[in-house]
């Protein structure tokens, strides 16, 4: 490890402490824990600054942030999934003493043993460690696999291709006409007037026709089938420009909070 | 029949889901409803799957002195210290010698590493990792202010648990994030030229939608939201609608390969 190195991580870690006696320091000592706390907001503070460090080039600190995140989010998850799934979902069904040992309440149904499939099942998935019978985990392995294509299959089928396509199919030519006035009024364009409304209509059933068509590649883009291309990009484009200018309004407000943190939480300036 | 049992099986599931959807029976909706539950359970048992996956490929990397490989421990040690925590809890407001059992706890970790990576001194790391042990289960015995809860939940309370959530998981996540607007402000800079039409119309679009709630556009503001709502409401729907038919499109048909097993790629080799 080079020199300089060497002494930006000793500054940090002095840094570090100071910021953790000053923060414990700060906090109220009758509350209790306020060493623990201290740490926390510090740690939590160093951590953000660590991933912001990302910002000039990749260093030993933001590699330790990753490295962290890594293994306490798999462990999250995990106690997560034991607790909500084999404890909540499981074991009631499996057996009355267990349940009564995890204190969770018994199913009203009773006990169901077809609940032992799962879990011979998941000892079968957990062969896959074995080097011999590591081709036995191919089993519950099909069982997800083909539960969840067939799930799929209908789903996808019904929510992202019919339900899409009837919802297309909005009134082109208008509902009732109630003459020139009425339907001429309304034109801004967070209103429903008749005008705004038949225009978005057709807005949306040629934007979703002419879509399709720039994605439809078996056959050329040429005449007429070029120039509907043409116009699904450009309505493409009006949607990438829209969910880019969404995701960095999202992105800025994250932003927002960890500055708000480091400034308001941890450093007590704001 | 190592190869085909499991195509059999994913047929015969996949084949099941597709058609429990078209009878409105309770007992085709309650074997689906089992189906569902069977493979959430599974899921979970994958999960401790992964768990060990990770444990393997860090000690792998650390025993290969692969680039980067001093981190690994770091990421052990946050699965192993957030597992503990997420089974752990204090039994009053005191915490006793917890701390030092984690320190302890974790020592034994990187001392049985240690020992199944090095070459020499194998007798001097288990002897330290025994020793570290016997301390963790010396404060087990005789420390009474916390304790191992695994008959309730209640390690998903505990105070270091969610402190870990909050502190570690919480701030990692949302800087990550948070740096993506950078990020994407770069590329912005680099693609939102006007130097077509398409180029301009991706540019208006995301900057109606960035500038929305900007009020230092005086009397313009509200016809920007109401711009940006109708973009977001009518042309950007569109778009989406045909994006998403062709990924329903491309779900289904992958699904139909992997149920008349022409997709058998989820096996692996052997």
């Amino acid at each position: 490890m080079k020199k300089s190195t060497l002494i930006v991580m000793a500054v940090v870690v002095v840094l570090f402490l100071l910021s953790w006696v000053l923060k414990a320091s700060a906090l109220q000592p009758e509350q209790g824990s306020y060493i623990l706390r201290g740490f926390l907001v510090t740690f939590a503070a160093f951590l953000t600054l660590a991933v912001m460090s990302f910002l000039y080039q990749d260093n030993p600190f933001y590699k330790f942030a990753e490295h962290l995140f890594v293994g306490v989010s798999a462990a999250f998850w995990m106690c997560m999934g034991f607790w909500t799934t084999i404890v909540q979902n499981l074991i009631p069904r499996l057996s009355t003493s267990l349940a009564d040992y995890f204190m969770v309440p018994q199913r009203p149904e009773g006990l169901n043993l077809f609940f032992y499939t799962p879990v011979i099942l998941g000892i079968l998935l957990l062969m896959r460690l074995s080097p011999r019978g590591g081709w036995i985990s191919r089993w519950p392995l099909a069982f997800i696999v083909g539960t969840t294509a067939g799930l799929n299959f209908i789903r996808y089928l019904r929510s992202d291709f019919i339900k899409q396509i009837s919802s297309t199919f909005v009134p082109l030519l208008g509902t009732q006409w109630e003459g020139i006035g009425p339907f001429l009024s309304n034109l801004d364009l967070s209103a429903s007037g008749q005008l705004v409304l038949l225009l978005s209509n057709w807005v949306v059933f040629l934007g979703v026709f002419t879509g399709l068509i720039y994605f439809f590649f078996s056959k050329e883009h040429k005449g007429a089938f070029g120039v509907g291309s043409r116009v699904g990009i450009w309505i493409l484009m009006i949607t990438f420009g829209a969910s880019f200018g969404y995701t960095v309004m999202g992105r800025i407000s994250l932003l927002v909070g960890r500055i708000t943190f480091l400034f308001g939480t941890w450093l007590e300036l704001i | 029949m190592k190869r085909q049992i499991p195509v059999v099986l994913v047929g015969l599931f996949g084949l099941f889901m597709i058609f429990q959807y078209f009878v409105p029976h309770e007992s085709s909706e309650w074997i689906y409803e089992f189906l569902l539950d069977w493979t959430i359970i599974i899921g979970i048992f994958a999960m401790a799957l992964g768990l060990w996956s990770l444990y393997r490929v860090s000690v792998e990397k650390i025993r290969t002195r692969k680039p980067a490989w001093g981190y690994n421990y770091l990421t052990l040690v946050g699965l192993f210290t957030m597992m503990l925590f997420g089974f752990t809890s204090q039994n009053g407001e005191a915490w006793g010698w917890f701390f030092p059992f984690m320190v302890a706890a974790n020592l034994t970790l990187v001392m049985i590493i240690q020992a199944s990576v090095t070459k020499g001194h194998r007798g001097l790391f288990l002897g330290t990792a025994g020793v570290c042990l016997a301390v963790c289960i010396v404060i087990i015995i005789f420390d009474d202010t916390w304790g191992f809860h695994f008959e309730t939940a209640e390690g998903l309370q505990s105070t270091m648990f969610r402190a870990f959530f909050d502190n570690i998981l919480i701030p990692i996540f949302a800087t990550m994030f948070s740096l993506l607007a950078f990020f994407i402000a770069s590329a912005a800079y680099r693609a939102f030229r006007a130097r077509n039409v398409m180029a301009t119309l991706l540019l208006l679009a995301a900057l109606i939608v960035m500038l929305r709630f900007n009020p230092y556009f005086g009397p313009l503001s509200p016809y920007m939201s109401k711009a940006s709502n109708w973009l977001m409401n009518v042309p950007n729907l569109a778009a989406q609608r045909a994006i998403i038919i062709g990924v329903g499109l491309g779900i289904v048909a992958t699904a139909l390969k992997v149920i008349l097993g022409i997709e058998r790629g989820y096996m692996g080799k052997g």
